[in-house]
């Protein structure tokens, strides 16, 4: 009786995580999307914990260390996720993925200190010890991955690369399928040491794997990453042939992939290049700065700039990283609202990878009370440009470099990006004439029609509004 | 070649439903717009957080010490990822709903 209502439990978590995906891509219903599937996975949990039976039909034991690690993980989770602000969500999202790559992780290595016990032999001791291997080298890549991640997009950790490194990554993870291939056929209590090889293998497999590829690239990195955390939960689903795990897992593990490849369609890019192009590497920034052919540019004074755009007719803002770092988005609002004031329309131009992820600027313009229709996407943008007096960049860089468009030896080159200089004057706030997170120069900056507003995004947008009302 | 037939048929049912959750998984995002982007990554980690149920056997099922250690350790890091997965993403959403 008790093990059918946790069949049934378990039915209506795997339910909910299918609606919850499909809800989650329609925005009228995204939001209920996540509490539907949040729920099934309360049920799920909770039917686990009461009715679960193993094998010899015992119930489970430890109950206060399992209620202790959910109360630790539930108080830990909440505070962290409720904390977090919005321009650092992209790192905490990898940061869980992290988590859920050492749990699938920490599993196997249970499991096969448990299995080795007894290693026998037979069909069924090589589908585990199979699963066992794949979740620990899935689950480890995925932990230490994101962990780099995570350090690349808070800035811990530098872009790394040395020659010969795909090879040494290719050879790494031949090598490590190899062993985990001899050891399912031939494992011994003699040689299970080589079980640990394979696990700090994969660590440092997965460390290797993110170091090279630039932080532009970072959430396309996660979403791979967060697709083979499903796949190594699923791998937990085989082991104890437990139908929620299996179908949760891998319906990430599909979605997951799908997904990254979509977020690399919107950058014009294939997976192959974001994974291998180390992009941000030294050689290409340097070849596209002597492309740019640095020159001089023009610096605009802020009341200057006060005076152009409430004289036009129509500003568009083009919001990068920059705003966002500096948490400019609700005095960027009031600058919008204040020029609306004077007649002047001000809309935004959202490129699709504008911010450090697909989506991420509207989140946090929307943070801040900008009306949604007022957020314009890219192809829509590039047909108003021509007819736009001001463009205002704050804090963008590559969506909005030129080299994607002209120069086929740029690393961008191919990438979709706003037209930007079609318009008649292009004021453009950056903290420094640093390139951007693709690390290579902009010719944008040093066209004649384009004035660079040095300062950060927020202290420069304060001292604009109060210009502009003095005006 | 038969040993590789046999466990083709002795794992039938799991071999059908990774392959129907493939489809599926494929299936029900692909219309996503890409403004949903980073939110269907952040619910799809929370998802995947399903490993937590693996953690709670291993633990309830751990006699030793160090097997109760890091099953605890797969509880903490499990539930983190559900926990913080889904309070992240309905912080996201949150965003857009107040645009109308």
């Amino acid at each position: 009786m008790e093990l059918n209502i946790l069949t049934i439990c378990y039915l209506i978590g795997s339910i909910t995580f299918i609606l919850g995906l499909k809800m989650l891509s329609n925005p009228a219903t995204a939001r209920k999307g996540n509490l539907i599937a949040a729920a099934g996975m309360a049920i799920a949990i909770a039917g686990t914990i009461f009715l679960y039976k193993g094998s010899d039909g015992e119930g489970l034991h430890n109950y206060a260390w399992i209620f202790g690690g959910l109360a630790i993980g539930t108080l830990v989770g909440f505070i962290a996720a409720k904390k977090v602000k919005m321009t650092a969500m992209p790192e905490m999202v990898s940061l869980f993925n992290g988590m859920g790559g050492a749990c699938a992780g920490l599993i196997s290595i249970i499991e096969f200190s448990r299995a080795s016990a007894d290693f026998g032999s037979g069909a069924t001791m090589h589908g585990k010890l199979i699963t066992i291997f794949l979740g620990v080298i899935i689950g480890s890549v995925s932990f230490a991955g994101s962990m780099i991640a995570w350090g690349k997009l808070n800035g811990k950790v530098k872009d790394f690369s040395f020659p010969g490194q795909q090879i040494l990554n290719t050879l790494m993870l031949f090598v490590m399928v190899c062993i985990a291939g001899y050891l399912v056929f031939n494992v011994t209590p003699a040689n299970s040491f080589l079980f640990y090889v394979i696990l700090s293998g994969a660590l440092v497999y997965g460390i290797l794997f993110v170091l090279p590829i630039g932080g532009a690239d970072m959430p396309v990195v996660i979403s791979l990453l967060n697709s083979f955390t499903g796949v190594a939960a699923a791998c937990g689903g085989f082991l104890y042939s437990n139908k929620v795990m299996l179908t949760g897992g891998i319906l990430v593990g599909a979605a997951g992939t799908l997904l990254t490849i979509l977020m690399c369609k919107a950058m014009n890019r294939s997976l192959l290049n974001v994974l291998i192009g180390s992009f941000g590497g030294n050689k290409a920034g340097g070849a596209a700065a002597e492309g740019a052919g640095g020159g001089s540019y023009k610096e605009i004074s802020l009341s200057d700039s006060a005076m152009v755009m409430s004289y036009a007719n129509r500003v568009i803002i083009v919001p990068g990283y920059g705003l966002a770092v500096a948490q400019a988005q609700h005095v960027c609002h009031e600058l919008e609202k204040l020029l609306d004031e004077k007649g002047v329309e001000v809309i935004y131009a959202i490129h699709p990878v504008a911010g450090r992820m697909p989506g991420h600027m509207n989140v946090l313009l929307a943070e801040a009370d900008v009306s949604y229709d007022k957020l314009i996407e890219m192809e829509d943008a590039n047909d108003l440009f021509k007819t736009t007096d001001v463009v205002l960049i704050l804090g963008a860089n590559d969506v909005v470099n030129p080299a994607a468009k002209n120069d086929p030896s740029s690393p961008i080159f191919g990438m979709p990006i706003l037209e930007v200089e079609l318009a008649k004057t292009v004021i453009v706030n950056k903290r420094s004439m640093k390139p951007g997170y693709a690390g290579i120069e902009n010719a944008l900056f040093f066209q004649p029609k384009t004035s660079m507003l040095f300062g950060d995004a927020k202290g420069v947008l304060q001292q604009l509004v109060s210009e502009i009302k003095s005006l | 070649m038969e040993y590789i037939l046999n466990l083709i048929k002795s794992n039938q049912e799991i071999i059908y439903i990774v392959i129907l959750m493939i489809f599926l998984g494929i299936e029900v995002i692909g219309r996503v717009p890409s403004v949903l982007h980073t939110p269907l990554m952040s619910g799809a980690n929370a998802i995947h957080g399903v490993v937590i149920i693996g953690a709670i056997i291993v633990m309830g099922e751990a006699k030793e010490i160090i097997a109760i250690v890091l099953g605890f350790l797969a509880v903490v890091l499990g539930t983190l990822n559900v926990v913080g997965g889904f309070v992240v993403t309905d912080r996201m959403l949150e965003m857009f709903k107040k645009k109308k």
